[in-house]
């Protein structure tokens, strides 16, 4: 009993995106879409448990969640304007069971992502309805995901819910002259998924494992827009070789690793092929951006065996790029440390130096805690202890606090924070 | 759909922008433009300019009574100036207009879709 409810969860998250976005697709109405969805898994569990399993589950489950929508649009088609019911009904009688054509349903889900990522949407809300209309999570997941409280991400998801419909947001991949722009927008949603997936310190693993994953599926998605650019090949790419890493990034106990001290030999080839193989199509075709930028570097870290035998100089040139397109205080940072990798200690202290001067950075533990292990490396002993000190005052997540708290001890020296 | 875009402008910024005739008379010159433009679409429905905040009056009725108030309500820097009535496809449609509005170089355009009544139409 336990097991085939287990089976139609695992169905409906694999198959409710699709149907949902066919869904609304033809009723152009979130919620109702929502419902359907919603019954026909109700239906499922109320039936398969007795009659077992139908041969083929996705059919089933659009075949009833198209039929309750056609039920609701014909009891609201008496009450609406009858041209919006009839459009709506000719566009359900066209929603099949598991498409034979996948472009029928990819097409619809990339419609759907251009709705949940559209620039009229806050960046949380984007990243709320696309987590829960593509990808399934529930607002319970979300909400403990992104660390805020269940009812304010329903709200959020309500209100984003509301506006697409009474404002008028298009259901559409949007046309040459907005696709750029749009597709920038979308880019950035996705990533934000991925990296709260990946860099969250707080929350619990298997969600955030889920949202590394769902980045990654989105991001594929994305590339299979016609005509997608190379910085959506770039931004697959740096997923896939950042996520490659996913199991040597943390230890037994569930502690960070440094990416000099992680086992390589747990980094996932068949994920670093893939990444390096798109990233290298994406460079070649001559329009460089910063996910190409990124995943190149995160590409050379592949090739190498170790830390010490990594090509530096290659990623500190790459960081000078990446620092040209994108001239922010983190990438700068990054740029500073590769550079003492490549040139010396010395050189990347200078910078760093330079980057604290301006002040941007002074309150990033990042920042000084890099700094700190130049100093050491440059056996300015005293000089380090204070800037690990700094450092730990300002982290704020604990597995960075007993980080640091260990680099301090290495170097003999005991803290009260 | 119908859109209200709604012109909020900062007159202080306004006049450091437009100190000359010769600037002020190309600004207004963009205004004609758009309004050719989204005649030419069949998307204007209306849209006027309006007089400064300090010729406005605020009116409340409470308890039957009317109260009339010298000015808007609330001291913002920034003031609705004038408007567009629109009647295009979507969101996208609307936003590109409102982009065109010269005003939004320097103050700010909110797009405002109009409330459809059920039954009214």
């Amino acid at each position: 009993m336990h097991t085939i409810h287990r089976t139609i969860e695992q169905v409906f998250r694999a198959e409710g995106g699709r149907i949902r976005a066919s869904l609304i697709g033809a009723v152009r109405d979130f919620d109702l879409a929502e419902e359907c969805v919603q019954d026909a898994f109700i239906k499922a569990l109320e039936t398969w448990p007795d009659r077992g399993m139908p041969d083929n589950p996705g059919a089933w489950i659009t075949r009833v969640a198209r039929n309750r929508a056609v039920d609701r649009v014909r009891r609201r088609g008496r009450f609406e304007a009858r041209r919006d019911a009839l459009a709506a009904l000719a566009a359900l009688d066209a929603v099949v069971g598991a498409p034979e054509e996948l472009t029928v349903l990819r097409d619809d889900l990339l419609r759907l992502m251009f709705t949940c990522c559209h620039p009229a949407l806050n960046r949380q809300a984007q990243v709320g309805l696309t987590l829960h209309t593509l990808c399934g999570l529930t607002t319970d997941e979300i909400a403990r995901a992104f660390l805020v409280p269940k009812t304010t991400l329903q709200q959020r998801l309500v209100r984003a819910k509301r506006k697409i419909g009474k404002a008028g947001i298009p259901y559409r991949v949007p046309p040459d002259d907005l696709l750029p722009e749009r597709v920038g927008s979308v880019r950035t949603t996705v990533y934000l998924i991925f990296n709260e997936g990946y860099a969250a310190t707080s929350g619990d693993a298997p969600i955030r494992a889920e949202l590394c994953d769902e980045g990654i599926r989105l991001g594929r998605l994305l590339t299979e827009l016609p005509g997608a650019d190379a910085e959506t090949e770039g931004l697959l790419a740096l997923m896939l070789l950042i996520d490659a890493r996913r199991d040597a990034r943390v230890d037994a106990e569930g502690e960070p690793v440094l990416l000099r001290d992680q086992d390589r030999s747990r980094w996932r080839q068949d994920a670093l092929d893939e990444g390096r193989a798109r990233v290298e199509a994406a460079l070649r075709r001559g329009a460089v951006g910063p996910y190409q930028l990124q995943a190149a570097i995160q590409a050379v870290h592949a090739d190498a065996a170790s830390t010490e035998t990594t090509d530096w100089t290659q990623i500190a040139g790459l960081y000078d790029v990446l620092a040209r397109v994108q001239p922010s205080p983190v990438v700068r940072l990054n740029q500073a440390v590769a550079v003492a990798m490549a040139r010396g200690p010395a050189e990347g202290l200078a910078r760093i130096d330079a980057l604290l001067a301006e002040g941007a950075l002074a309150r990033y533990h990042l920042a000084h805690s890099a700094r700190a292990d130049l100093l050491r490396r440059l056996a300015r002993v005293d000089e380090a202890v204070v800037a690990y000190g700094k450092a730990l005052q300002l982290a704020s997540h604990d597995a960075d606090r007993r980080f640091l708290a260990a680099r301090l001890a290495e170097l003999g020296a005991g803290h009260e924070a | 759909m119908q859109y209200l875009l709604l012109i909020y402008d900062n007159p202080a910024e306004y006049a450091a922008n437009y100190d000359t005739p010769e600037k002020q008379q190309a600004h207004m010159a963009g205004y004609f433009q758009l309004n050719a433009e989204l005649k030419e679409a069949g998307a204007m429905l209306g849209g006027e300019a309006l007089e400064p905040v300090t010729t406005a009056t605020t009116v409340r009725v409470r308890g039957g009574e009317s109260l009339h108030t010298d000015g808007p309500f609330a001291e913002t820097r920034e003031h609705l100036g004038g408007f567009y009535f629109i009647d295009v496809e979507n969101l996208d449609e609307a936003l590109k207009w409102a982009a065109k509005i010269p005003a939004a170089q320097h103050g700010c355009v909110e797009v405002r879709p109009v409330m459809l009544i059920p039954g009214d139409k």
